[in-house]
């Protein structure tokens, strides 16, 4: 798992400058300025060392996420206190506390739409299953198909439309409400980000759910239980769920995982200041530390769901546990 | 060997007057509509089995054995399938129960075997939670108790350390472990008919062997009636008291299991045991398979299905490509046989082409 984000963390401090094609020349006159003059820019290159071997650079900003950095910016010190993920001169902000700050927008956006469409995905794919062919099933199959074709910004701005300024049930937009602040305000304001982002994946729970429910129900083993005399609904409910979820389970993580870094386009359809929109806001601004603080956070959460899912895997399927 | 042969053993105890046998299964038709036409899985087949006694059901793959023993469980697919004619089990008739009864009567009073013990039982449960589950849908006992009843019941089906072994999972068993271990759940609740599907098919001939001995111990011991499907006549000959022979969903051959070693009267069935492989030839001489393939249920051959494939088709003058012939009984008591083929020239046939070379 560290040996990942590491790799990852090595990955986007090589590749990212040159991917942003900017030079060191001009990282440093956007830290130092417009009106700067070739000595100061000289003057910061030196100071923050932009012109050392990558490696160098690579090494100090993995020495700083243990022991903490100094960034001595000319006229002042500035002192990011470990695990320090660097210092963004764009906003003159430490990395870390930004995305501390941003994290809990995307966390409710991510946690509350997640659960809405397992819960949904999942049982509108069992009922699809066991219905296969009728009128409900095949409803629930188109509505899925353009769930999946769909994309956020347009059904994200379609239910903007409709629901908060046709309807006026937000006239002014969502906005988000810390839920410190007022948890019915945060609930009421994430409803419809929330049943966006669920819409689309919700879809696509559906119709996996519904092929491994089809596909589990065909297996002997549910013939066998079956053929022990229970009723329906235990054959169901526990014999053939338990197989179709696993499956599920391992999306799950990874949508989770990647959700949790950034909701990028639902959060820039509705304005959200999650982790997301700050890492469209940082690309754009050139804001290198802010855009390798945000990778870093997102691929720690794919890696460390992706590992619950293997933890979580040989709890649910015991062929997988080590003898 | 003659008719008049007195010591022809009966291959069943007739039933008693006005008392119906165990299973009795009458005029059976197990029909599934698709796009492609009507299969007719099952096709007019009866038969009856009492209890302690062995039926054996032998047949080509897609020969409707195990459809039969599926529809007579109540398994088959109740959405497309169309089910007609009767099963009568203790008393009680099936085909006309509503599903929630017969649901009670499964895995109480008739349980199953099936053929892939691996695939048959759920990965995800330990052993001992599917014999329990088995035994708590019936029995209204605690889970300790049901725990206990499952230890007893791997012991008795000769699993060694089975209070250890209870709480493996099926992955963590043998293949002829997991076999035991599926019969013990088959048995979990003392049924008085057992349908067996192959039981030994996936297993090592070895561990068959062992697999049919405790077959047989534990009807003796629960005196219950035993169905085994197989393709395979040595199990049959090793287990079964009567035999049925099935070829594209109807009964072409039924009798005891002497008769159907020593006195076979259908040619399909001369074919099954022309390709049973044996130890006490030599091995120069080659096995006699059925020609052709099995044919399709849902366009079975006109009159005898049996005719493209037989040798002795023409001898009947044409009879058995328009009329479908007749389950007739031909050797006292019960040996039955349908064949348009005259019985002396078969008889005949059997003495002088067939037997000399089995």
């Amino acid at each position: 798992m560290l040996v990942v984000t590491s790799m990852v963390t090595f990955g986007i401090f090589f590749v990212l400058p040159k991917l942003a094609g900017q030079t060191t020349d001009q990282i440093a006159a956007t830290y130092a300025g417009k009106a700067a003059t070739e000595e100061v820019i000289a003057d910061i290159k030196e100071r923050l060392g932009l012109d050392d071997p990558v490696v160098v650079q690579y090494a100090r900003f993995a020495k700083g996420i243990v022991a903490g950095q100094n960034y001595d910016n000319g006229p002042s010190e500035i002192h990011c206190p470990p695990p320090c993920l660097g210092y963004s001169f764009r906003t003159s902000q430490p990395v870390l506390p930004t995305l501390l700050d941003r994290a809990p927008v995307t966390l409710s956006l991510a946690l509350g739409a997640s659960i809405l469409w397992v819960v949904f995905g999942v049982s509108i794919g069992i009922l699809s299953a066991l219905r296969r062919g009728s009128l409900f099933d095949r409803a629930a199959m188109i509505t899925a198909l353009a769930g999946v074709s769909l994309p956020i910004y347009f059904t994200g701005l379609l239910s903007l439309t409709i629901f908060a300024y046709g309807l006026k049930l937000w006239p002014k937009g969502v906005k988000y409400i810390p839920l410190t602040e007022s948890p019915g305000e945060w609930f009421y304001n994430l409803i419809l980000p929330w049943v966006t982002l669920a819409f689309l994946t919700a879809a696509l729970y559906a119709r996996l759910t519904r092929a491994g429910m089809l596909d589990t129900l065909g297996e002997d083993y549910i013939r066998t239980a079956r053929a022990k005399g229970l009723p329906e609904r235990t054959v169901i409910g526990k014999h053939a769920l338990r197989s179709s979820l696993t499956p599920i389970l391992t999306i799950f993580g990874l949508d989770l995982g990647v959700l949790l870094g950034g909701a990028v386009l639902t959060e820039s359809t509705f304005g959200l200041p999650g982790l997301g929109a700050l890492s469209i806001q940082s690309i754009f601004s050139g804001d290198l530390p802010m855009v390798i603080g945000v990778v870093l956070v997102a691929t720690g959460f794919v890696v460390f769901l992706n590992f619950l899912v293997d933890v979580l895997y040989a709890v649910v399927d015991p062929r997988v546990r080590l003898s | 060997m003659s008719e008049a042969e007195p010591a022809v053993p009966e291959p069943s105890s007739p039933p008693e007057e006005g008392r119906r046998p165990f299973l009795e299964v009458a005029d059976l038709r197990i029909h599934f509509p698709t796009d492609d036409g009507l299969v007719k899985s099952v096709d007019g087949l009866s038969f009856a089995v009492e209890r302690g006694r062995t039926l054996g059901i032998v047949g080509e793959s897609g020969s409707g054995k195990s459809v039969t023993s599926l529809g007579i469980l109540g398994l088959h697919n109740r959405k497309n399938a169309r089910v007609s004619g009767e099963i009568w089990l203790n008393g009680k008739e099936l085909v006309s129960a509503d599903p929630d009864d017969v649901r009670r009567l499964r895995g109480r009073d008739m349980a199953m075997i099936f053929q892939d013990p691996l695939s048959s039982m759920h990965p995800f449960f330990t052993v001992g939670a599917q014999i329990v589950e088995a035994y708590r849908i019936h029995n209204d006992v605690s889970k300790k108790v049901a725990r206990k009843h499952a230890i007893d019941m791997l012991g008795r089906v000769g699993i060694p350390t089975p209070d250890k072994r209870v709480d493996d999972y099926p992955h963590q068993f043998s293949g002829g472990m997991r076999q035991r271990a599926m019969i013990a759940m088959a048995l979990s609740c003392d049924p008085e008919l057992l349908i067996a599907d192959e039981p030994t098919t996936a297993l090592d001939v070895t561990v068959q062997a062992q697999i049919l001995d405790l077959l047989r111990d534990l009807q003796r011991e629960f005196n219950s009636a035993i169905i085994m499907i197989t393709h395979d006549l040595g199990v049959v000959a090793e287990l079964a008291d009567d035999v049925l022979v099935m070829y594209g969903g109807r009964c072409v051959e039924y009798g005891g299991v002497d008769d159907m070693f020593h006195r076979p009267l259908h040619p399909y069935t001369w074919g099954l045991l022309g390709s049973m492989p044996r130890l006490d030839r030599a091995r120069s001489e080659r096995l006699m398979p059925v020609k052709g393939a099995p044919p399709s249920l849902i366009n079975l051959p006109s009159g005898c299905a049996f005719h493209p494939r037989c040798a002795y088709a023409e001898l009947t003058c044409g009879l058995s490509e328009t009329e479908v012939p007749e389950l007739r009984v031909e050797l006292e008591p019960t040996h039955r046989a349908a064949c348009h083929l005259d019985a002396a020239e078969r008889r005949r046939v059997w003495d002088a082409e067939i037997r000399p070379k089995l």
